[in-house]
């Protein structure tokens, strides 16, 4: 017998790390490594030599120093003396804002679309098709900056509201749609929120449980309990009853008015007179002081607000000096007023649970209530339309990709068409869907920085704009704006894939 | 594909650090041409013509440079750069100069790691409101929706004035001068609030320019002028002493129409004649040939000139001389001699 070939010999030949496939692809991946690696190190020491040539160093103090600028829509407390990091957060906040609402109508949108471009009626499936077409194929700036365009130019000024202009506040005087935004009524939380809260909070696990029982009971005996009904009904009675109850029992309370230096009895029309000026401690946006504000409108008094934290902080603040006027929550003890502070004979009501406040023209603007600027609108709007497109393409593709016998089985079953859409379609088209969704979040919260086009405060126009340009430090802000979009990403499609797993095809 | 990037990257930072190094004149006469950082558009002071040609008065300046260094006041390539790019084009060596009334600040001459060559405007921080507002002055704007620029002196001015006085206003940040222009008239603001001349040349572009006023309040000080890189010395001294040389040839009366005339042979005003090169050597100090200053004055006029051509007057912005008189006439405007 004959071994017409060697086994090959143990020993390893360096020409083998070229010649021998085995090693070749290894050979190359370390020699791109070290060359990415070498080009890494000269991007970094160039960067480095190109500072100092400049005279700049590198370092992050600017975060500490103040601000200085202000910024017009703040999630959190901010003002021109805070500091730059501040500025960041606010930032932040505005961009996370804006990704969250855009991902969220984006959706919603996009399912639609989707769906109904698959859909038989002629009309419906071409909107459809004209919509998705319209939106993919101009860019996302140009609508940025019409939509922005639109709401500025086409709609009314503040003053053009006063008596004599002709705009005027819509659905009961609440809405007010002007070309620096649009005002609706804000949220006021009194005595009582809380309960309320925790009844909304109970009536979703409720539902929760609602949906999951008959669910359970329909794949048992296949009996068909009403989830929608169920559903919308344990979301809204129980939280009717306890606000109509809190408001009957708390929300009627009287509450007084405490003024400093003022003689028992009077009525705030008279204290106002005896001051020089009235500055009201209140805690924002509480009944308390949204009751107070009414109060002090309807004696069209000029006052100023002094934001508190709490009772104890308006005590304080009116023991200092900082406000004459205060209105304390339901919580605090009433032994413990200001000292010479006393009751003034107007009193105010605790107020409902929730109560709104009604935007109302003040001398330039509208006051009160909540201000969306045009800014947020035509971002948010634009960037749903742009993505919602995308979206659109993504469902349709997922909804084709389920072969038409499903359907028709389930039609031969009987089962009616919106739920053999619901049921038996998009849970098969959903892991088709979803990993281009991810996609298309990431890609939405990426190109909120458009922001900048608008004037909307992002964290691209704080930290990256405004911050960098008056303080200098491009390389630093410019790494700091690249690390918040890389979690935020990163977090995003964290988030997805967990999503993604739990609804895709369960082999077992 | 991450490996063409990285060349990419590479190839900019490498063109970076050569602009930032090599001698901003010799880099001029090479490309033959001077990158001036101007404004994105604002009358008078810069912005192109219906030819596409820029005019301006601080277009003016990066001409009269452009005029000394290469013999050439048409040699300008004009990059037009926001309130928040023009440092960044500056420092990373876009442009050789920035002429957009940019207001000389401690933290910009010292920590931005710039030289501002001299001051070409003595100007302070105004509002305009339309009259129809029935305010009258910067204190009654408590509450008001304000346009501001982003990335200027005028937005920290704006925070500290109404902070100092009490007063709450809404911010409407903007990028450029037009888009301030356009809110404001749009009624997205009750006020612009910028440079007073920046006002004045605004209003000036206006359909009515009556319907709007400028309150009476100047709530800041904006000495604007020209500034290069922190570093190259021998270059700042060329643009300082061209602005000079601008000035000082009104001191003295060398206008457009003279100049040729008194540079053909010297005169009886021997500052004249250095300032002229015919005599003394004052442009080989500089690295310049000895005429240079009668090219910068030949390319756009004296700055009395530049002055009344573009903003004085007689022209729709209006503008008095003011605190931009010479110091003969009792202004701040004042060359340092040349000798
Ligand atoms: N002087 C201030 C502000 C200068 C500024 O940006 N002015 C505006 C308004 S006058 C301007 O020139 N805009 C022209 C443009 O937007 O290009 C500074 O240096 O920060």
């Amino acid at each position: 017998m004959t071994t017409t070939s060697e086994p090959p010999k143990a020993g390893f030949h360096p020409s083998q790390l070229i010649y021998d496939t085995r090693y070749r692809s290894l050979t190359i991946q370390v020699i791109a490594f070290i060359a990415l690696m070498l080009g890494l190190s000269w991007l970094v020491s160039n960067t480095v030599a190109n500072l100092q040539a400049l005279g700049k160093d590198f370092d992050f103090g600017f975060l500490g120093q103040r601000a200085g600028y202000d910024i017009n829509q703040r999630l959190v407390e901010y003002d021109s003396t805070s500091s730059h990091a501040r500025a960041a957060l606010v930032g932040i906040l505005n961009t996370l804002l804006v990704a969250v609402l855009g991902c969220a109508l984006a959706t919603v949108i996009g399912v639609l679309a989707g769906v109904l471009r698959l859909s038989k009626n002629w009309l419906i499936a071409k909107l459809m098709a004209v919509y998705v077409e319209g939106f993919r194929n101009i860019p996302l700036l140009l609508w940025i900056l019409l939509i922005f365009a639109l709401m500025t130019e086409a709609t009314p000024q503040p003053r053009d509201f006063r008596e004599g202009g002709d705009a005027a506040m819509i659905l009961g005087d609440t809405v007010a749609i002007t070309n620096r935004g649009v005002f609706i009524p804000a949220p006021f939380w009194g005595a009582g929120a809380g309960i309320l809260l925790a009844v909304l909070l109970l009536s979703l696990v409720a539902i929760f449980f609602w949906r999951r029982y008959a669910h359970r009971t329909q794949e048992q005996t296949g009996r068909i309990l009403p989830i929608g009904w169920g559903t919308l009904g344990l979301l809204l009675v129980p939280v009717t009853v306890a606000f109509l109850a809190l408001s009957l029992t708390s929300g009627r309370q009287v509450q007084p008015v405490l003024a400093t230096g003022a003689s028992e009895g009077m009525t705030l029309a008279d204290y106002a007179g005896s001051q020089q000026a009235i500055n009201a401690c209140t805690v924002p946006f509480s009944t308390e002081s949204l009751n107070l504000r009414r109060l002090m409108r309807a004696n069209d008094l000029r006052f100023n607000l002094v934001p508190v934290a709490d009772g104890a902080e308006a005590i304080a603040a009116a023991e200092a000096g900082r406000c004459n006027i205060l209105s304390l929550p339901a919580s605090t003890i009433a032994a413990s007023v200001p000292a010479g502070a006393v009751a003034l004979s107007d009193t105010i009501t605790r107020g409902n649970p929730v109560e709104f406040e009604r935007p109302i023209l003040g001398g330039f603007n509208f006051e009160g209530g909540l201000q969306l600027r045009n800014s947020l609108i035509a971002l948010w709007l634009a960037l749903s339309l742009y993505t919602g497109a995308f979206i659109a393409e993504n469902v349709r593709g997922g909804i084709l990709s389920v072969s038409k016998g499903q359907t028709e089985a389930a039609f031969a079953l009987g089962i009616k068409p919106s739920r053999t859409m619901r049921l038996v379609i998009l849970p098969q088209a959903l892991r088709v869907i979803i990993p281009p969704m991810i996609s298309q979040y990431l890609n939405l919260t990426k190109n909120s920085s458009l922001a900048i086009a608008v004037g909307y405060m992002d964290v691209r126009s704080t930290l990256g704009g405004i911050t960098i340009n008056q303080t200098g430090k491009e390389l630093e802000g410019m790494l700091l704006l690249g690390l918040f979009y890389l979690v935020t990403s990163l977090v995003i499609s964290g988030a997805m894939n967990v999503y993604n797993s739990s609804v895709k095809l369960k082999e077992r | 594909m991450k490996k063409s990037v990285l060349f990419g990257a590479l190839t900019v930072t490498g063109l970076v650090a050569g602009a930032a190094q090599a001698a901003t004149l010799d880099e001029v006469k090479e490309r033959g041409e001077l990158n001036c950082g101007v404004v994105t558009g604002l009358a008078g002071f810069g912005a192109p013509d219906a030819n596409g040609v820029w005019e301006g008065f601080d277009v003016s300046v990066c001409r009269a440079v452009a005029a000394a260094v290469l013999d050439d006041p048409t040699a300008v390539n004009f990059v037009p750069t926001t309130g928040q790019t023009r440092f960044t084009a500056l420092a990373s060596g876009e442009i050789d100069m920035l002429a957009r009334n940019t207001t000389w600040t401690f933290s910009r001459d010292t920590d931005l790691k710039f030289d501002f060559v001299g001051v070409n405007y003595y100007d302070g921080q105004g509002f305009i409101v339309p009259t129809a507002l029935g305010v009258s002055s910067a204190k009654d704007l408590d509450g008001a929706t304000v346009c501001i620029q982003t990335g200027t002196t005028t937005e920290l001015n704006l925070a500290d004035f109404f902070r100092n006085n009490n007063m709450s206003y809404e911010p409407v940040p903007i990028e450029t001068n037009a888009e301030g222009q356009q809110q404001y008239l749009a009624g997205a603001c009750d006020a612009y609030t910028t440079d007073a001349s920046g006002l004045a040349a605004t209003r000036a572009t206006f359909e009515n320019p009556a319907d709007h006023v400028i309150l009476p309040e100047i709530i800041s000080k904006e000495p604007l002028g020209p500034l290069v890189r922190h570093g190259d010395n021998e270059w700042a001294d060329i643009v300082r002493w061209t602005l000079n040389a601008l000035i000082a040839a009104e001191e003295y009366g060398v206008t457009s129409a003279n100049v040729n005339e008194l540079a053909a042979a010297p005169g009886s005003n021997p500052e004249v004649n250095r300032l002229l090169g015919t005599e003394g050597e004052l442009g080989a100090m500089i690295g310049l040939e000895s005429d240079w200053a009668k090219k910068a004055i030949a390319a756009g006029g004296n700055y009395g000139e530049i002055f009344e051509k573009n903003i004085g007057e007689n022209t729709p912005i209006g503008l008095a001389r003011g605190l931009n008189a010479q110091w003969t006439n009792g202004g701040l405007i004042y060359a340092p001699p040349f000798r």
